[in-house]
């Protein structure tokens, strides 16, 4: 009966980690709808952000922001959105994964890569890693908060502004739906001409704004403001997707636990039943014996 | 009486999408008034309160922490910020961010490090609150 008993003591943990994966799971799926819902709602801003922009950049206003020229690339920036916590599945590998084959191509070309990392996955990976890491957020919980992404931001931004990097990129992952998660390198800085095309019925009027103060204060609050969004909309984004591969990963979890519950049970039904069988027969040879 | 489609957007979420007839708010040069048929504009705006009137005379208060009113022929948008800002407060948060990267590099022994870190970050986010709590008071 040894084997019996450990088998049923090895069932009975695995039953409450199956326990601890349920709840995860239930937990992950109800704050991916929430979510979800933030990354819904941070669209209009930059929605209309981008239509000002565009509209900027085709009323030909006097002065260009240098978000907008493109020059040669001598180094080059990158934003790694992770998450704070683990246990979602291949979610942040497989975009620290993207993000070190983007960064290996520039770095073949004799560029510097300078990295501005925002949760703790990101953060204890680039540690170990050769890039440089200028600036760092973390603990930006469930519901990520503007202000405490506009640090690490303004780090990038400014070195852009300084000539410090000649390329921004944000590498986060996309949330295509509950299942599929795509980690994904875009680039935020110069602002690329494509991203600015308008639809061509509102191309014909060609008006300008009234400025005030004066059209640089606005293009570069603007423009900021603008990046600042973009990066924001990409950590919601990365978020909803945190919940949702937190939520796949505990769901397998849960049915490998119960998997092996079933297998183990039978393995234990069996010694127990040999065990009976053999005590019934030592009885019955005992007895004849006597 | 005509009106004009007024949004008022923040980055964390849509506040508030609807008709109005006029639009107060506070722009950096001095109070505005929107009617339909402004001519374009755009401008910053200082921390305060934007009103919308409506075609039934009520009145829509939004309290904003500064942002961007652009004036299109047929649409009012404002672009609301999500907190106060200002050169210095945005510096001290880009410092911070700059710092908590080079401790971390320092220091290898993370465990340790990361309950004193976190420490520290919370009281920096604690003393960031209060200077915006004066900054309100003395708008």
């Amino acid at each position: 009966m040894a084997g019996a008993k450990e088998i049923r003591t090895q069932i009975k943990s695995i039953g409450s980690t199956k326990k601890i994966t349920k709840a995860m799971e239930m937990v992950a799926a109800s704050k991916m709808r929430r979510a979800q819902e933030r990354m819904k709602t941070a669209r209009p801003y930059a929605w209309k952000m981008r239509n000002v922009v565009a509209h900027l950049a085709h009323a030909n206003p006097e002065y260009k922001h240098p978000y907008g020229i493109e020059r040669p690339v001598k180094s080059v920036g990158y934003i790694i959105v992770s998450s704070d916590r683990g246990l979602c599945g291949g979610l942040n590998v497989n975009l620290f994964r993207k993000a070190i084959h983007s960064m290996s191509e520039w770095d073949s070309q004799g560029v510097k890569v300078n990295v501005s990392v925002i949760g703790k996955k990101a953060s204890a990976f680039f540690k170990r890693f050769s890039a440089e890491v200028v600036s760092e957020v973390t603990d930006l919980g469930d519901a990520p908060q503007m202000e405490e992404l506009i640090g690490a931001i303004k780090v990038m931004m400014d070195a852009y502004m300084s000539g410090d990097i000649d390329r921004l990129f944000i590498v986060s992952n996309e949330f295509v739906n509950t299942m599929t998660q795509k980690p994904s390198v875009e680039q935020l800085i110069p602002i690329q001409a494509n991203e600015l095309e308008m639809d061509e019925g509102k191309m014909n009027h060609h008006w300008d704004y009234i400025y005030e103060p004066e059209a640089k204060d606005v293009i570069d609050v603007l423009m900021s403001r603008y990046i600042e969004s973009l990066v924001y909309q990409s950590v919601a984004e990365n978020s909803a997707c945190e919940q949702a591969a937190r939520m796949v990963a505990m769901k397998s979890a849960t049915d490998n636990a119960g998997k092996l519950i079933d297998e183990l049970q039978l393995v234990y039904n069996k010694a127990r039943q040999a065990a009976i069988t053999q005590e019934l027969s030592e009885i019955v040879s005992g007895a004849s014996a006597v | 009486m005509p009106s004009i489609q007024v949004d008022i957007v923040s980055a964390e979420q849509e506040i508030w999408s609807g008709e109005g007839t006029m639009v107060f708010a506070p722009g950096v040069l001095g109070e505005l008034g929107i009617a339909p048929g402004h001519t374009p504009l755009i401008t910053k705006l200082n921390p305060g309160d934007v009103r919308v009137l409506q075609e039934n005379e009520e009145e829509q208060f939004f309290f904003i922490s500064g942002g961007i009113l652009e004036v299109q022929p047929h649409v009012v948008t404002i672009l609301s910020d999500v907190a106060v800002r200002g050169g210095d407060l945005d510096e001290t948060s880009a410092n911070e961010a700059k710092q908590k990267a080079e401790e971390a590099l320092k220091d290898g022994a993370a465990e340790l490090d990361y309950a004193q870190a976190k420490a520290e970050l919370a009281s920096a986010v604690a003393q960031l609150r209060s200077i915006e709590r004066l900054r309100k008071l003395r708008q």
